[in-house]
C-alpha cells in the first residue's frame, strides 16, 4: 500500500504539468479529461488508503516518497525530510479534498466552457490539489508549510484568473488576488515563528517519528508498521521496515534488539543530542536516555487505563517509553517533557539565552503563533478580509479553495497540533473567542450583502469561526466533523450560485440581444445614449437584486440549493444539523465542566455567540433563497435564465445527497467518526448529544427561517431600491452590514495608506533626496572642493583658495548639488587615489624593514 | 613546477586565457568573438564542475591547494596560494554558472550594437570572471586584495561604457565607494602582515595557524571598539559591508544597478555583491572571532533594518530595475543576519542564500533586460498585461518572482528558512531579531506582487505592448538554467548543503564557539536554548 501513497500527489501534479505545457494543443474536453482523471485518480488512492486503514486496524504509516532528504544540515541538527503520513486524520482530509475536488473538476468542465484559458484553469486546479495534499499528508511542520504556501499560490493564481478583463475589472481581480496572498503571508509569518520556536524547543519539526504510538487508548492490539519509501527512506529514518508489536507493558518483541538497531541507524544521519551538546550547539541538553530509565512500564500502562476511562485530569500519554527522546516527534517529545515535569512536581524551565520561560509559556507562544497562521488561512479575525474579495475568482475556485478545502487548513493544522493546544489553556481560550466572534461578525455582515457569492463568502468565514471555536474548546472531533460536512454543503452552495450566475448571464445575453434589436427598430436615435448607460453600469450577474423567481427556471439548481441551505442552517436531518450541534454541545459541556475559569467562561461565551451566529446563518440563507429563487424575476436576465448543463447539475446532485446524509458518519451514540479520529488525534473524544440544546438550536434555525420568510417573502425583499430591512430602525444596522462593518476602511486608514505613504517617504525623501543626493553628492562635492584647492596654481595663493572654498561650503553642505560635472569627480578620484598610494607606501616601509 | 598543478588553477586562468585569445581577434569578427567568449565561460563552468566532483565533502579544511612563491623579499614571501573549502566552492560554482548566462544574454544586446567595441566588452567580461574566481579562491591576503581591486576595473568600464544615461556618474561612484572601503581593509591587511610576517592565511605558518598557536594575537576588549581586534575587524568589515551593501552603505547600488547593462547587473547582483558576504565569512569570522561576537548584535540590527528598509523602499519604486536593485538590499540583509547568527544553521543558510540571491535576482535582472530590449523603458507604468502579450515570458517571470519571494519548494525559501532558524537559536542574536527579520517575508510578497501585478497582470491596453516578440531561443537558453536551479535547490538542496556542512561546522566549533561568552550555568554548553528542570 505504501507504494501508492505518493501517487495521490503525483497524479494531480502530473495533470497540472500536462495542462501547463501541452494545454494549448489540447481541446477543452481533452484538457478537462486530464484534469478530472488526475483528481479522480487521487480520490481513488484516498479511498484505497481508507480501506487499507480499516483493514489493518488503523495502522498509521510514514512514507518517504520522493527524495531521501530535504533540509539536511547535520552539524546544525536540522534534518527535515520529505515525508508523508497516512493516518485517520490525513485520510479524512484526503477524502474530502479529492472527493469534493473531483466533483468540482467535473462541474468546471461545464462552467468554464468557452474560456480562452480553459486548459490553464484545469492546470491550476490540479496544482492546487497537489499542494493541498502535500499540506495534509506532510509529516512535519515544514512540509505542511510547503503545501500551506503552495495552496496560497494557487489561490492567488485562481482568484486573479481573469486578470486580463477589460475596463479595470482584470486589475481589480489581480488586486483581490494580491490581497489574499499578502493577508495569508501575514499568517504565514506566524506559522514560521511557530516553527522556529518549536524547533529550538523540541529539536525537531516532525509530527511523529516511525514507531510512535499516538493514542494510548488504542495501542493494545494495534500493530504499527512503518513503510520504507520508494527511494530508500531508511536513510533518513532509522527503523524503517521494522515492525513494532508495541503493546506497552506486555511488549513481547525483542525490544532491546530492535531498540539498539534504531539507535544505531539514527546516529548515522543525525548526531545524538549528547554529541551535539558536547559540540556546544545543541537545541536541548536533555538526552533521551534519562526518561526511559525513569519511566517504568507498569506506570504507563496504568496511565493508559486511565485514558480508557476518559479521565482527562491526569497526564495520560501513549506509552512510547521504549523510544529514546531524540527519536520522537514534536508531540512525543512534548509529552515526554510533561511527564518529566509531572514527576518532578515543578515547572520545567526552558532557557533562551539570558531568558528563561516555563514549558507552559513556551507552548502558549507557539500555539499563539500557530493561531496567527490559522487566522490567515482560515479567514478569522483579524485577517479574514481577503476571503470575501477572493470571490473575484471563477466560482468553482470559490467552491473548492475558498469554501471546502484550503480555508480549512488552519483548522486542520490546529487539530494536528491538538497535543499542544490542549495544554495551552490561554491560547485555547483566545482561539475559542476569536472563532466565535468571527462566526457572529461574519454572519452579521452576510445579512447585508447583495452579491450572491459574497453572502456565501461571509457565511464561510462564519462557519470557519464555528470550527475554530470548536478547536478552542478542545472539541477536535466536532471541529473536524463540521469541517467535513461544511465542505460538502458549502461546495454545493457555491456551485449552485455558480449555476445561478451562469444562468443569469445567459439570460442577460439573451435579453440584451433582444433589447438591441428592439432599440434598432423603435428608438433608433436613443441607441447611442443607451449603450453609454450600459458602460457606466455594467450588468452584474452576481447581484441578487437582478434575480428572483429562478426556482421555476432552474429547478435542479433550486432543489439542490435548498438542500444546501437547510444543511447550512442546521435543520434536522441535514448534515449541518449534526455537526453544528456537536460544537454547541461541546461548548455547553465546556461551560459546565470546564477545567478552570477560562474554559468554563470560554464555553459559555462561545455557546452564546454561536447560537446567535446560527440564527444569523438561517436568516441570511433564507433571505438569499427568497431573493434568488422565489417571487417574481426582477430583471430581463432573470426571466430568461436557463437551467445549467448536466456537467454542472450532476455534481450538484451528488453534493446535495451528501449534504443530506453525511450526518450519519458521526451519529450520537455510535460516534464512528470520533472513534476513527482517535487513532491520530490524541485528545479526540466523542461528544455527548444534548437533546435540549439540539432542540433549542433547531428552534432558532427554523424560527430564523420563518422570520426571514415573513420579511423577505412575497416580493417584499427588494422594493424601490431598498432591502426589506433597509428602513426604519434597522437601516443603520443594515448599512453597517452592507459596508462590511468598515473593516476594509479601517485597514486602509490604519495600515495600508500609512504603509504606502511611509514607503514613498523612505524611497523618495529619505533614501534618494537626502541620503543619495544630499549626503553622498555633498561628499563628492567636498572632495571636489579639496581637489580644487590642491590643484589651484600656487600664484593664486593657498589662502585665497581656502577662503573661496569655505565660502562655498554651506552651498555644498546644503545638499543641492545634484548635477555635478563628472570631470570634477575624476579629479577627486585622482586625489583619493594618490592619497591611497601615499598611505600604502608609508605603511609598507616599516613592514619591510621589520620583515627583512 | 606543474607536478602539483591543481585543477583549481586551471579554473582560475581559463578566463584569462580566453581574454588573451580575444585580444588577438579582429574587431570586426563579432560573431567569433561572442562565441569564443561564451566558449571559455562554458569551459570554465565545466572545469569547475570537475572541481566539485573532486571535492571531498567530509574534509573540513582546504582542498586542491596550489601554492607558488610569487614575491620574495628577504624572509618575507607573498604566495600565490589558492584552495577551496565548502563555502568558497559554492560561490565559485555560482560565478561559473552565472557567467555563461551573462555572456549569452549580451549577444543581442541593443546597447552593445549601438556603442560598438564588443571585443572590449567580452574581454572585460572574462577579466571580471577571473577576478571573481580569484577572490573566491585566494588564501593569501595579498593575493585576495589584488583580485578584489582588479574586480573593480572591468565593472567600472562595463558600466561606464555600455551603461545607461547616467553611466559615468554611476561608474565613478561605484568605483570610489568601493575603493574607499578597500583602503581600510588594506591598512588592516598590512598590519596583520606586519605582525605575522606573512600574508598567507592557511597552512603551516599561516596567519590562522599562528593565531591558533598563540604566536600572534589580536587583543580584544569587550568595550569601546573592541581593541586592536575590533579595529582590524572594522577595517575588513566596512570594506565588505560597502560591497554587500549593508544598510546604510548602499547608496552606490541603485545607481550602479540601474545604469549597468543587463549583463553587468546580473554579475553585480549575482556574484560581485557576494564577494562582500563571502569576505566576511572567510576573513572576519576566523581572524577576529571575539570581535565578530562583539559586533554581531549591532550588525544584526543593521541587517534587520536592511531587510525591512530595502523591501519598503523597493515597494515605492517606479522603475522595475530599481525595484529589483533595492530588493537586493533586503535579501542581502538576510545573508548578513545568517552569517552573524554565528551558528551552523546561520552560516550554511547564509551561504546558500548568497547562491539563491545570485540565481533569483540575477534571473530578475535578465528578465527585466529582456523587456527593456523590446520596449526601451523600465517604468512600471509603461506596462500592464504583459503576461498576455508574452505568455511564456510571463510564466517564467512568475517562477522567478516567487523564488525571490521565498515560496517554499523554490530555492529562496530554503535559504531564508535556514537563516531565520539559525538566527532564532543564535546565542548572539535571538528571537527578537528573527521576529523582525521574518516580517521581511511579508514585505517581499508586498513589493514583488505589486511589481508582478503592475507589469504582467491587468488588461493589455497599451498599444506598444500588444505586439511584443516572444522569447528567442537564446533568451530561453539564458533563463531556463536559472529555472532549473530554482527548482533544484528548492526541492533537493542536499548536494549544496552537504558541500558546506563540515566547513561551516569547523568554523563554528573551532573558531567561533571558543570566543562566545560562557553560559551562566557554567556547563560549557554554548546553546541558545536549554531545557532544565529546577528540581534537579
Amino acid at each position: 500500500m505504501a507504494q501508492i501513497v505518493p501517487l495521490i500527489i503525483l497524479l494531480p501534479a502530473f495533470g497540472a504539468f500536462v495542462n501547463i505545457f501541452y494545454g494549448s494543443k489540447l481541446t477543452e474536453r481533452q484538457s478537462a479529461l486530464i484534469g478530472i482523471l488526475a483528481s479522480s485518480g487521487a480520490f481513488l488512492v484516498a479511498v484505497l488508503l481508507y480501506f487499507n486503514l480499516v483493514a489493518t486496524n488503523y495502522q498509521e504509516a510514514i512514507i518517504n516518497p520522493f527524495l531521501d532528504s530535504w533540509l539536511l544540515i547535520p552539524s546544525a541538527g536540522i534534518n527535515i525530510p520529505w515525508q508523508m503520513r497516512v493516518d485517520t486524520l490525513s485520510v479524512t482530509m484526503m477524502l474530502v479534498i479529492t472527493g469534493v475536488g473531483s466533483l468540482i473538476h467535473v462541474y468546471a468542465l461545464g462552467y468554464m466552457h468557452g474560456d480562452s484559458r480553459f486548459s490553464r484553469f484545469f492546470a491550476y486546479l490540479n496544482m492546487f490539489l497537489a499542494f493541498m495534499l502535500i499540506l495534509v499528508t506532510g509529516n512535519n511542520l515544514l512540509m505542511l508549510f510547503v503545501g500551506w504556501e503552495g495552496v496560497g499560490l494557487c489561490s492567488y493564481l485562481l482568484i486573479g484568473f481573469w486578470w486580463d478583463k477589460a475596463h479595470g475589472v482584470g486589475y481589480n481581480n489581480a488586486n483581490a488576488a494580491r490581497k489574499a496572498f499578502i493577508a495569508n503571508r501575514i499568517g504565514d509569518f506566524g506559522l514560521l515563528m511557530a516553527m522556529f520556536l518549536t524547533f529550538w524547543t523540541f529539536g525537531t519539526l516532525d509530527f511523529f517519528k516511525a514507531g510512535e504510538i499516538v493514542n494510548p487508548g488504542h495501542q493494545t492490539g494495534a500493530a504499527y508498521a512503518i513503510y520504507g519509501g520508494a527511494h530508500g527512506g531508511e536513510e533518513s529514518h532509522g527503523g524503517a521496515e521494522a515492525e513494532h508489536g508495541a503493546t506497552g507493558a506486555t511488549d513481547e518483541h525483542g525490544a532491546t534488539d530492535e531498540h539498539g538497531a534504531t539507535e544505531g541507524d539514527h546516529s548515522e544521519t543525525a548526531p545524538a543530542e549528547g554529541e551535539e551538546a558536547a559540540d556546544g550547539h545543541a537545541g536541548l541538553v536533555l538526552t533521551g536516555g534519562m526518561y526511559t530509565e525513569e519511566q517504568p512500564h507498569g506506570e504507563d500502562a496504568a496511565h493508559g487505563e486511565a485514558a480508557a476511562h476518559g479521565d482527562t485530569e491526569a497526564l495520560v500519554f501513549p506509552d512510547n517509553s521504549h523510544i529514546p527522546y531524540d527519536q520522537l516527534g514534536i508531540f512525543g517529545r512534548f509529552e515526554r517533557l510533561l511527564e518529566q515535569q509531572e514527576s518532578n512536581g515543578q515547572p520545567l524551565m526552558i532557557q533562551f539565552g539570558p531568558f528563561e520561560y516555563s514549558l507552559q509559556t513556551v507552548v502558549t507562544i507557539i500555539t499563539l503563533f500557530m493561531l496567527l497562521g490559522a487566522t490567515g488561512k482560515s479567514a478569522q479575525i483579524p485577517l479574514f478580509v481577503w476571503l470575501p474579495d477572493a470571490m473575484a475568482g471563477p466560482t468553482p475556485v470559490s467552491a473548492l479553495i475558498h469554501a471546502a478545502t484550503m480555508v480549512t487548513a488552519g483548522v486542520y493544522m490546529m487539530v494536528r497540533a491538538n497535543v499542544l493546544f490542549d495544554y495551552a489553556t490561554l491560547t485555547s481560550f483566545i482561539v475559542a473567542i476569536i472563532g466565535a466572534t468571527t462566526a457572529v461578525m461574519a454572519g452579521f455582515i452576510a445579512l447585508g450583502q447583495w452579491d450572491i457569492k459574497r453572502v456565501l463568502a461571509y457565511s464561510t468565514v462564519s462557519q470557519l469561526g464555528f470550527m475554530v471555536a470548536a478547536v478552542g474548546l478542545h472539541a477536535y472531533v466536532p471541529a473536524m466533523f463540521h469541517l467535513v460536512t461544511h465542505a460538502f454543503f458549502k461546495a454545493l452552495l457555491f456551485l449552485g450560485s455558480g449555476s445561478v450566475i451562469h444562468g443569469v448571464e445567459h439570460g442577460h445575453h439573451h435579453a440584451h440581444a433582444h433589447h438591441d434589436d428592439h432599440a434598432h427598430d423603435a428608438h433608433g436615435h436613443d441607441e447611442h445614449h443607451d449603450d453609454h448607460a450600459h458602460e457606466e453600469a455594467p450588468f452584474d450577474p452576481q447581484d441578487m437584486r437582478n434575480m428572483g423567481g429562478l426556482a421555476a427556471k432552474m429547478p435542479i439548481t433550486f432543489i439542490t440549493y435548498l438542500f444546501g441551505t437547510l444543511a447550512l442552517a442546521g435543520i434536522f436531518p441535514f448534515a449541518g444539523f449534526w455537526s453544528k450541534d456537536e460544537i454547541l454541545a461541546d461548548a455547553w459541556l465546556a461551560g459546565l465542566n470546564g477545567e478552570g475559569v477560562l474554559q468554563s467562561l470560554g464555553g459559555y461565551i462561545v455557546l452564546g455567540l454561536l447560537l446567535v451566529g446560527a440564527g444569523f446563518t438561517a436568516f441570511y440563507m433564507w433571505r438569499q433563497m427568497e431573493l434568488v429563487f422565489f417571487g417574481k424575476p426582477r430583471s430581463e436576465a432573470a426571466k430568461h435564465a436557463p437551467e445549467s448543463v448536466p456537467a454542472m447539475t450532476i455534481p450538484l446532485g451528488v453534493l446535495a445527497f451528501f449534504s443530506l446524509t453525511l450526518g450519519a458518519m458521526n451519529l450520537p451514540g455510535s460516534h464512528q467518526f470520533a472513534t476513527w479520529l482517535q487513532f491520530s488525534v490524541l485528545h479526540a473524544h466523542a461528544g455527548e448529544f444534548q437533546l435540549l440544546l439540539a432542540l433549542l438550536a433547531l428552534t432558532i434555525g427554523i424560527g430564523a427561517i420563518i422570520l426571514s420568510r415573513s420579511i423577505y417573502g412575497n416580493n417584499k425583499g427588494y422594493v424601490d431600491g431598498h432591502d426589506a430591512l433597509d428602513k426604519g430602525a434597522f437601516a443603520p444596522a443594515f448599512a453597517a452590514a452592507n459596508a462590511r462593518l468598515y473593516w476594509d476602511n479601517l485597514y486602509f486608514a490604519v495600515f495600508i495608506n500609512p504603509f504606502i505613504a511611509a514607503g514613498k517617504f523612505l524611497a523618495n525623501r529619505l533614501d534618494w533626496a537626502w541620503w543619495h543626493d544630499g549626503f553622498h553628492n555633498g561628499l563628492v562635492a567636498l572632495f571636489q572642493w579639496i581637489g580644487r584647492v590642491l590643484a589651484r596654481p600656487v600664484d593664486k595663493g593657498l589662502i585665497d583658495g581656502l577662503v573661496n572654498g569655505l565660502g562655498r561650503l554651506p552651498f555644498w553642505a546644503g545638499g543641492r548639488l545634484r548635477g555635478i560635472q563628472n570631470g570634477y569627480v575624476r579629479t577627486s578620484a585622482l586625489v583619493l587615489f594618490s592619497g591611497a598610494v601615499l598611505v600604502i607606501i608609508f605603511l609598507l616601509i616599516p613592514l619591510f624593514t621589520n620583515g627583512g | 613546477m606543474f607536478d602539483d598543478f591543481s585543477i583549481l588553477t586551471l579554473t582560475l586562468f581559463l578566463p584569462i586565457i580566453g581574454m588573451t585569445v580575444l585580444l588577438f581577434m579582429r574587431d570586426d569578427q563579432e560573431n567569433e568573438i561572442k562565441w569564443t567568449a561564451f566558449g571559455f565561460t562554458i569551459a570554465t563552468f565545466l572545469v569547475s564542475l570537475l572541481v566539485w566532483a573532486g571535492f571531498d565533502n567530509s574534509v573540513p579544511g582546504l582542498q586542491m591547494v596550489q601554492q607558488w612563491t610569487w614575491i620574495q623579499f628577504g624572509d618575507f614571501t607573498i604566495n600565490y596560494y589558492v584552495g577551496v573549502d565548502g563555502l568558497s566552492l559554492i560561490l565559485i560554482l555560482l560565478s561559473t554558472f552565472i557567467m555563461p548566462l551573462a555572456v549569452l544574454s549580451s549577444f543581442d544586446a541593443h546597447v552593445i550594437h549601438e556603442r560598438g567595441r564588443s571585443k572590449l566588452y567580452y574581454m572585460f567580461m572574462l577579466l571580471m570572471e577571473w577576478a571573481m574566481l580569484g577572490v573566491f579562491m585566494a588564501q593569501d591576503l595579498f593575493v585576495f586584495y589584488v583580485f578584489w581591486e582588479v574586480s573593480l576595473v572591468p565593472m567600472y568600464f562595463l558600466i561606464g561604457i555600455w551603461g545607461g544615461d547616467e553611466r559615468r556618474y554611476a561608474s565613478i561612484k561605484f568605483f570610489l565607494y568601493t575603493m574607499a572601503g578597500s583602503l581600510l581593509m588594506l591598512i588592516a591587511i598590512l598590519y596583520i602582515g606586519n605582525q605575522a610576517g606573512t600574508f598567507t592565511l592557511a597552512g603551516e605558518g599561516g596567519i590562522l595557524a599562528q593565531l591558533q598557536s598563540g604566536l600572534i594575537s589580536f587583543p580584544a576588549t569587550q568595550t569601546g571598539l573592541g581593541g586592536v581586534q575590533g579595529l582590524l575587524f572594522l577595517g575588513f568589515f566596512i570594506a565588505f559591508a560597502i560591497k554587500v551593501p549593508v544598510w546604510p552603505l548602499h547608496s552606490w547600488l541603485p545607481d550602479a544597478h540601474v545604469q549597468a547593462p543587463t549583463a553587468g547587473s546580473v554579475i553585480l547582483a549575482g556574484v560581485l555583491l557576494k564577494m562582500g558576504t563571502y569576505g566576511i565569512v572567510r576573513f572576519c569570522l576566523p581572524l577576529f572571532p571575539q570581535a565578530s561576537v562583539y559586533f554581531a548584535p549591532a550588525i544584526g540590527v543593521l541587517a534587520v533594518i536592511g531587510i525591512i528598509y530595502g523591501a519598503w523602499v523597493s515597494y515605492a519604486q517606479t522603475d522595475v530595475k530599481k525595484l529589483v536593485a533595492y530588493s537586493s538590499i533586503s535579501h542581502l540583509g538576510f545573508v548578513i543576519l545568517g552569517i552573524f547568527a554565528l551558528n551552523q544553521a546561520g552560516i550554511t543558510g547564509g551561504t546558500l542564500q548568497m547562491v539563491n540571491h545570485g540565481i533569483s535576482t540575477g534571473g530578475l535582472f535578465l528578465l527585466v533586460g529582456m523587456l527593456y530590449e523590446r520596449r526601451h523603458t523600465r517604468a512600471l507604468d509603461a506596462f500592464g498585461g504583459i503576461w498576455k502579450a508574452m505568455p511564456v515570458y510571463g510564466g517564467i517571470s512568475l517562477i522567478v518572482v516567487l523564488s525571490s519571494m521565498g515560496l517554499p519548494g523554490l530555492n529562496g525559501f530554503v535559504g531564508e528558512f535556514t537563516i531565520l532558524l539559525g538566527s532564532y537559536g543564535s546565542v548572539v542574536l535571538g528571537a527578537v531579531f528573527t521576529f523582525f527579520a521574518t516580517t521581511g517575508v511579508i514585505l517581499a510578497a508586498i513589493y514583488m506582487l505589486h511589481m508582478f501585478q503592475k507589469v504582467y497582470l491587468g488588461e493589455l491596453d497599451k498599444e506598444e505592448n500588444k505586439h511584443l516578440e516572444p522569447l528567442t531561443w537564446k533568451e530561453l537558453a539564458v533563463i531556463i538554467p536559472i529555472i532549473i536551479m530554482i527548482f533544484w535547490i528548492g526541492l533537493y538542496p542536499k548536494p549544496f548543503l552537504a558541500t558546506m556542512d563540515s566547513t561551516a561546522n569547523t568554523l563554528i566549533t573551532e573558531t567561533i564557539n571558543p570566543a562566545l561568552p560562557a553560559p551562566a550555568e557554567g556547563e560549557g554548553v554554548a546553546s541558545a536554548i536549554t531545557v532544565t528542570s529546577e528540581g534537579e
